[in-house]
């Protein structure tokens, strides 16, 4: 169970991203979390597995408290939360089987690591969860020769690797084509409920959060603004998402780049 | 979704595949690199008896030049001194000398003999270290700056020629058939269709040579073509390490402020 | 129609406007004063330098036409100057990565690491590699380790200044992942950091290795050994014909060098 409280989420001296939210999920249920560009979704995510720093309030993952771990603490917190991220993430000059060993090396010893000799248990493992993707055949093939929708798979089984016990998707259809993107959200959707794992998806296309989630949670400058069934998500809840900002049902899918990640990327 | 009969088909095992497929060639190249190094070692000459004396040495080396003294600041001035006006005189010839050498040098607007005559000079003058062609500008025209000039004129015609060759090679055709169309000779073409293009670049190389041969204005006085190099030369032969450390300080100063100026005029002219 | 011809008539054609081309002559003038400065005040006896073109001749008439003689000796000397070349570039790999490590922005454990690898980088680059040949050969003696010292201590600097460079280039993506798998900051580096800069890697001790080749060849003129030792031998007993042969030999082996260099490129990257 994750719950989630009162998080508050401040960048300098500017204005909060996050404004004290509050989210509880339970159980194997897919959650999508619905918003414009800017209105915390990724924040809220890298919150949860401590690639930012939260400002202030509680995250609990079954019990433990992330928000103060530090060292090693943090780092075996963040074994059992899978992440799947925008841009793959992959290390791409490496195979495809070391990229989905990779999610092990929060157990793994360094000299297990560096001379690539994982136990035997998580080759197995890894050999399972690529076959059941649709990727077993590349194993070593490097990562960058894979085609998107196979890239992202990798990305989704090197997560699985860590046998998470939540998974976070940051808008993990956001870089593929329509239909390889609905591929993906199925393949999220199924894995879900054959891992019994709570999965929470950052997604920008509405119509796909209706399809493939259970529950929708709506932000909007860092505040929830709607939490509900897919069947409760109207007009009325798209317009107080949206509303004013741009209109969300055309935009099946957005440029990789976003203006952030290339701001981020220049002053970097 | 799967069924489990299906895993048992699954291959067990993974062996990160190595860097070089061919066993044979993997082991035989590291087998290569240990034995060269081996050989290498083995067959350089080490004095070890001179060599271990070498700390204690160190100790007093190092504790006669600090604290580095300023005492004879009139000699290190006179130095740099020698050193700028080396730097200066060599850039300025050596740029206006380059250009000829790269027209020549540039395979698509010189005849073939001349090219040739062209890449020789590039070539030879980019193989030797400045501090060799010293060393035979001193023999040559006797000690003093005049070596120290020559020779970095010939260092800065090697650098900035090459370049500059590789530039004209790379310029817009289409100017300079504009030119011959309008009946325009050999020069006239030279002068306003392939000059016009590469001056950007050679502004910005002359100030990087500047920087370069300050650099090497400080070596090439250690053979004793003039400049600071051989100011610092003496006070290592006489073991005036304080004297000589103080030198050192001061030239990573000047190389320091000379990189910095050089980059930043070269960030606004490009 | 008459305005109109007034008007073409006035207009002036002009490569710049007023400010740019004042800029332009004030950094001419200075230009010319400093060189003026330069020629006035330099200290150079003039009528050497109206015969320094006989005397550039007359060096070289002497030099023709190379002598075979010690041939064998030479070969010796070229390969001892490429072990100096070899082994320093290997030794400094060694040296320089971890330099690079705490010089680059993204890896450095603290500031005061940074400030540590930025110095170490600045000192070894501004140093000239004869220079610490100079300083070494009064520590350790004349011979092959004064050299080597020499070009590791040089090589440090441009090494782990450009290695640090392609660290800072790296993609921030694949460590943002392997932190979110619990990697430690160990695992992160060797997963994420050290593939990327691979080619790089290469490419740079390539380069180096080139390099290096090169400044081994005048260590010997300050006892350092290597090829110039026995160049410095041929001048200082005026036998010219074999200066000749060593400076043919020194262009061969650079032009070897070379070669290899572009080799290795096309095979390894």
């Amino acid at each position: 169970m994750l719950e989630i409280n009162n998080l508050v989420k401040r960048y300098g001296h500017n204005e909060a991203v996050l404004k004290g939210l509050d989210l509880k999920v339970e159980g194997n249920c897919v959650v999508s979390i619905v918003g414009a560009s800017g209105a915390g979704k990724s924040t809220m995510l890298r919150c949860i597995n401590r690639l930012v720093e939260p400002t202030s309030g509680s995250i609990k993952l079954n019990g433990t408290e992330l928000v103060n771990l530090k060292g090693a603490e943090l780092r075996h917190a963040r074994r059992k939360i899978g992440m799947v991220f925008q841009g793959f993430n992959l290390l791409d000059r490496l195979t495809v089987m070391e990229n989905v060993l990779a999610g092990r090396l929060g157990y793994v010893n360094l000299y297990q690591a560096i001379s690539r000799r994982y136990p035997q248990a998580d080759i197995e493992r890894a050999f399972v969860l690529m076959e059941r993707v649709g990727i077993a055949h590349y194993a070593n093939k490097r990562a960058d020769a894979l085609s998107g929708g196979e890239r992202q798979r990798v990305g989704v089984v090197r997560a699985l690797m860590q046998e998470p016990e939540v998974l976070l998707a940051d808008e993990p259809t956001a870089s593929l084509d329509p239909r390889t993107s609905e591929q993906i959200m199925m393949l999220l959707q199924s894995l879900a409920s054959e891992l019994a794992l709570p999965v929470l998806i950052n997604i920008h296309n509405v119509a796909q959060a209706k399809t493939y989630t259970e529950r929708i949670v709506g932000l909007r400058h860092g505040k929830m603004i709607f939490d509900g069934v897919p069947s409760d998500f109207n007009k009325d809840a798209l317009d107080a998402i949206y509303g004013g900002i741009e209109a969300p049902d055309d935009s099946i899918t957005e440029p990789p780049n976003t203006s952030a990640e290339v701001a981020r990327h220049d002053s970097a | 979704m799967t069924p489990p009969d299906t895993q048992s088909s699954l291959p067990r095992t993974w062996k990160k595949p190595p860097f070089i497929a061919n066993p044979l060639l993997r082991y035989g190249l590291l087998i290569l690199a240990v034995a060269y190094l081996v050989w290498a070692f083995g067959s350089l000459p080490f004095n070890w008896a001179r060599i271990s004396e070498g700390l204690p040495r160190a100790a007093r080396i190092f504790s006669g030049g600090f604290p580095p003294s300023f005492e004879r600041f009139g000699l290190l001035l006179t130095g740099f001194k020698e050193s700028f006006q080396i730097a200066i005189l060599a850039t300025l010839l050596g740029v206006l000398l380059s250009i000829p050498f790269a027209v020549m040098a540039a395979r698509n607007i010189a005849p073939l003999p001349i090219y040739l005559i062209g890449r020789a000079v590039i070539i030879i003058s980019r193989s030797f270290h400045p501090v060799i062609v010293a060393i035979l500008f001193v023999a040559a025209v006797g000690f003093g700056p005049l070596a120290g000039i020559l020779t970095l004129t010939l260092y800065s015609i090697g650098f900035v020629g090459k370049l500059l060759a590789e530039e004209i090679e790379e310029i817009d055709w289409g100017q300079v058939e504009a030119m011959r169309a309008a009946g325009a000779g050999y020069l006239a073409t030279l002068f306003y269709a392939v000059f016009p293009q590469i001056l950007p670049r050679q502004v910005g190389l002359s100030m990087y040579q500047l920087d370069s041969n300050l650099r090497a204005s400080a070596v090439v006085g250690i053979v004793g073509a003039g400049g600071i190099g051989g100011t610092l030369m003496n006070a290592f032969g006489r073991y005036d390490y304080d004297f000589a450390f103080a030198i050192l300080l001061i030239i990573i100063a000047v190389i320091l402020l000379s990189e910095g100026i050089s980059g930043w005029v070269r960030k606004k002219i490009w | 129609m008459v305005d109109h011809a007034q008007q073409l008539a006035d207009r002036v054609w002009q490569r710049y406007d007023r400010k740019a081309r004042l800029l332009r002559y004030a950094v001419l003038l200075a230009t010319l004063m400093l060189v003026f400065w330069a020629v006035r005040d330099i200290d150079i006896f003039w009528p050497w330098v109206w015969d320094a073109p006989n005397q550039i001749s007359g060096l070289g008439a002497r030099m023709w036409p190379p002598s075979p003689a010690g041939l064998n000796n030479i070969f010796n000397a070229l390969l001892e100057t490429v072990h100096i070349a070899t082994l320093a570039t290997f030794l400094t790999i060694f040296l320089a990565l971890p330099v690079a490590y705490i010089a680059a922005q993204n890896t450095t454990p603290n500031r005061a690491y940074l400030w540590l690898g930025r110095f170490i980088l600045v000192a070894s680059r501004s140093v000239n590699t004869i220079i610490w040949a100079l300083l070494f050969v009064a520590i350790f003696g004349p011979g092959v380790l004064a050299g080597i010292l020499a070009i590791v201590f040089r090589s440090i600097g441009f090494i782990g200044k450009l290695m640090g460079e392609a660290i800072e280039e790296i993609d921030r993506k694949p460590v943002e992942a392997m932190e979110a798998t619990g990697a430690s900051k160990a695992k992160v580096i060797a997963y994420a950091i050290v593939p990327q800069v691979m080619p790089a890697f290469f490419a740079i001790i390539i380069l180096r290795w080139d390099i290096n080749i090169r400044e081994s060849t005048v260590l010997g003129l300050v006892g350092a050994g290597g090829i110039g030792v026995i160049l410095q031998g041929a001048i200082d007993t005026f036998a010219w014909p074999t200066v000749a042969t060593i400076l043919i030999a020194i262009i061969v082996l650079v032009l070897i060098g070379e070669a290899i260099t572009s080799l290795l490129r096309s095979k390894v990257l």
